[in-house]
């Protein structure tokens, strides 16, 4: 608490000098100090899906009884993001803040949706935050938000399905494969993993194998699954869906929930800010889940992808911009972040990433497990290098209509791919975008 | 506004003195008298410009731009319906509603019409609850409706899945490409029944009495008194469904639209051109084209009711 009492005088230090030079840039009517408008008091709305920033509205509120904080779950991902691109044409009806993942924050930010937090000091916290997660919420010189967790990838696997059928923890992607096979053999009802064809997925395995299917400078994009990391993906999960290993269960349904907690699908490969979504979500597989490092592709080293994370961003539309960055950093680097730790969050924050505190806290949902180890050595192995879209939520969105079809049968992945690639650019050129 | 300036000081004081006790001479009380109307009309005609014409002509308007996230809005004259008109995707979901329209509506309308006689026959135990059974899915919201039957389709947790498992039955997953647009069939047959039951009925009901007992003197049985009697009276009614239905089958969206992500290989994003529009305008950021697609849209579905109307009516007469 100490370093965060010093942490915020140093920061209203600097807040002063923004707050006058943010006057002078911007009429911000509400005043540009955040701290003062905490005071003052008001009402805040948060839209996130993250469900610790429940507790942390709960504990900012204590600390601040002048303001009442709303956090409203719109949706998970794309319908998250729908809801907020839908609010942002209208110019109204949308929240203070919004949870917006890195791979969204371009897009966000091209639209002109958010607000840059230099305004109210923000670039002072270079250095705070793992350099992923910050790069996450960057664009030029300016600071489009706080990041709030991040999202290096681990294999959460099932240990009690695992032993009940006495099969290894795969430890490369071809072990993994073999896994789902054993797995299928033993119990017809028991699937290694699920996958309805999800964007998320696909890109971080191929980010994970050195794919590099999109490359971005500034408004040049080039789009290119034929690359050797993305068809490494390709040769792993092809065989897969052929085979019907992967259980065909969208991944945040109400059917997933029931079959990560009944055994049904026995791994996930996910990212970090997985456990608080366990705990959450599948209450009665306490004790039964561990972590364990991400299957790898090859003998090149211990490599890993990121795949999520989120930062929140205080929205344009926003009347109390000053009072929302109050909260926006409540949230990201004091109090808020304890509160969301303890909740089991992976945090995007140097501090607590090297904090011998944090990496040998022992989790009873993972019985007892230190996951912290597995899920910080993932963060420090993450490829880099990797470019999202600017335009990758819609990316996200129509991927379904082409790769998804391979897992309904309709196609190839090699094949999907291609014409996903074809839509990619077409809809990058119709967007003013140059082609490289 | 056909007060012509020779006209205007007793024009215009007229609604300015709206006292009743003094006297007003012919001309202005005829002027005043053409104006009540609007009176009446104005919060219709309001209502009617802000809520309707107003969006058409906005989306008119942006149907003509093109907005990119670099290089910000152009005027582009018909360059997004030119696009329109050779989009794959859009014409496959039209293509799609259309085979929707010309299967799913007459089996639900046969359906309406069969259950709105039996109803009318009078030889329905327990008539009214009946009646009001049938109705009742139309009073659960689409969204509802179609999270239900989605969670009621699924094989693993779902109704179809416990039959399986109890049964040892083999149902296919009706939430896979090949049945998907049965599925969407069966939850507006389920919620759509009711509704037209009740407007054929109603219809129905004012058939004068007098015609049964005339052909019941004539020794008519109750096939041919349907045949002869209650179809003909009804068909007014049967046009109106039927248009609905028409109008309703091209602006299939919530069904799909929920059942995307219990489904989301087998409705693709333009699945429907409803759909189309919607994911273009608030996932790809695509107004202006998605507007283009909303007025086309419109305008099929126009002329297509219209034409329908027009059959309708010539049989009738």
């Amino acid at each position: 608490m100490s370093t965060n009492r010093r942490f915020r005088r140093r920061l209203a230090a600097g807040l002063s000098v923004a707050a006058v030079t943010a006057l002078a840039l911007s009429a911000c009517s509400s005043g540009a100090d955040p701290e003062a408008a905490a005071e003052e008091g008001g009402e805040l709305t948060v839209w996130a899906w993250d469900p610790t920033i429940e507790d942390v509205a709960a504990a900012y509120e204590e600390e601040n009884p002048a303001v009442s904080v709303e956090v409203v779950n719109v949706g998970t991902g794309n319908d998250h993001y729908t809801a907020l691109q839908n609010a942002v044409s209208a110019g109204s009806g949308g929240p203070d803040l919004a949870q917006v993942e890195y791979q969204a924050t371009t897009q966000f930010t091209l639209a002109e949706a958010l607000v840059d937090l230099t305004e109210f000091g923000a670039d002072e916290l270079d250095g705070t935050f793992a350099p992923g997660p910050w790069e996450g919420v960057r664009s030029g010189d300016g600071v489009y938000g706080l990041p709030l967790d991040s999202g290096p990838m681990a294999l959460f696997y099932n240990q009690a399905v695992f032993e009940e059928h006495d099969i290894a923890v795969p430890e490369t992607w071809e072990d993994y494969v073999q896994a789902g096979r054993d797995l299928q053999a033993a119990d017809p009802d028991v699937y290694i993993t699920n996958d309805t064809g999800d964007a998320g997925l696909t890109t971080s395995l191929m980010w994970q194998a050195g794919g590099h299917p999109f490359d971005v400078e500034e408004t040049t994009v080039g789009v290119d699954f034929t690359g050797e990391g993305s068809q490494k993906f390709v040769e792993a999960w092809q065989p897969m869906l052929e085979e019907e290993l992967i259980a065909p269960i969208s991944s945040w349904s109400d059917e997933w929930y029931q079959g990560l907690g009944d055994g049904t699908i026995a791994s996930l490969v996910i990212g970090a800010w997985m456990p608080g979504n366990l705990e959450g979500g599948v209450p009665d597989a306490a004790g039964d889940w561990r972590v364990a490092p991400m299957p790898q592709w090859g003998d090149s080293g211990f490599q890993t992808a990121e795949q999520g994370g989120s930062g929140m961003s205080v929205m344009a539309d926003s009347e109390q911009q000053a009072l929302a960055y109050d909260f926006l950093e409540y949230a990201a680097v004091n109090g808020g972040k304890e509160v969301r730790v303890d909740d089991g969050v992976f945090p995007a924050t140097t501090a607590d990433l090297e904090s011998p505190e944090f990496l040998e806290r022992e989790y009873e949902y993972f019985g007892g497990q230190q996951i912290n180890q597995v899920l910080s050595e993932s963060s420090a192995a993450v490829v880099e290098g990797w470019d999202y879209l600017p335009y990758q939520v819609y990316a996200n969105t129509i991927f379904n209509d082409s790769v998804g079809q391979a897992y309904v049968g309709g196609t190839s992945l090699a094949d999907g791919l291609a014409e996903w690639q074809d839509a990619l650019l077409a809809y990058g050129e119709d967007q003013g975008f140059t082609l490289e | 506004m056909s007060v012509t300036s020779s006209q205007m000081p007793a024009g215009a004081a007229a609604p300015a003195t709206p006292d009743p006790e003094l006297p007003v001479s012919p001309r202005a009380a005829s002027t005043r008298g053409r104006w009540a109307g609007w009176w009446f009309l104005g919060p219709f005609m309001l209502v009617f410009v802000l809520v309707f014409i107003a969006p058409v002509l906005y989306s008119l308007y942006l149907s003509l731009f093109h907005t990119q996230m670099v290089g910000g809005t152009q005027f582009v004259g018909f360059d997004n319906y030119i696009r329109a008109f050779s989009d794959g995707a859009f014409w496959a979901g039209l293509l799609r509603v259309s085979v929707f329209l010309v299967i799913q509506v007459p089996i639900m309308l046969a359906i309406s019409l069969l259950v709105a006689l039996a109803v009318d026959s009078g030889r329905l135990y327990g008539r009214d609850f009946f009646r009001i059974s049938i109705f009742m899915p139309y009073a659960v919201p689409a969204v509802v409706a179609s999270l239900m039957w989605g969670f009621m389709y699924g094989t693993r947790f779902g109704l179809v899945g416990n039959l399986n498992d109890f049964f040892g039955w083999n149902l296919p997953d009706l939430l896979t490409p090949d049945f998907i647009l049965l599925s969407i069939g069966n939850i507006v047959t389920w919620e759509f029944v009711g509704y037209n039951m009740l407007i054929f009925y109603s219809a129905l009901r004012v058939i004068p009495s007098s015609l049964y007992e005339a052909a019941a003197i004539d020794g008519a049985g109750q096939w041919r008194v349907v045949a002869a009697i209650k179809i003909p009276a009804i068909r007014g009614a049967l046009v109106v469904a039927t248009i609905f239905s028409i109008i309703g089958s091209f602006q299939l969206f919530n069904e799909p639209a929920i059942l995307q992500s219990l489904a989301p290989n087998a409705i693709s994003s333009s699945f429907t051109p409803n759909l189309y529009a919607y994911s273009l305008s608030f996932a790809g950021q695509q107004q202006n084209y998605s507007a283009t697609v909303a007025i086309i849209m419109g305008l099929v579905t126009m002329v297509i009711a219209y034409v329908v109307q027009l059959r309708g009516m010539k049989q009738e007469a």
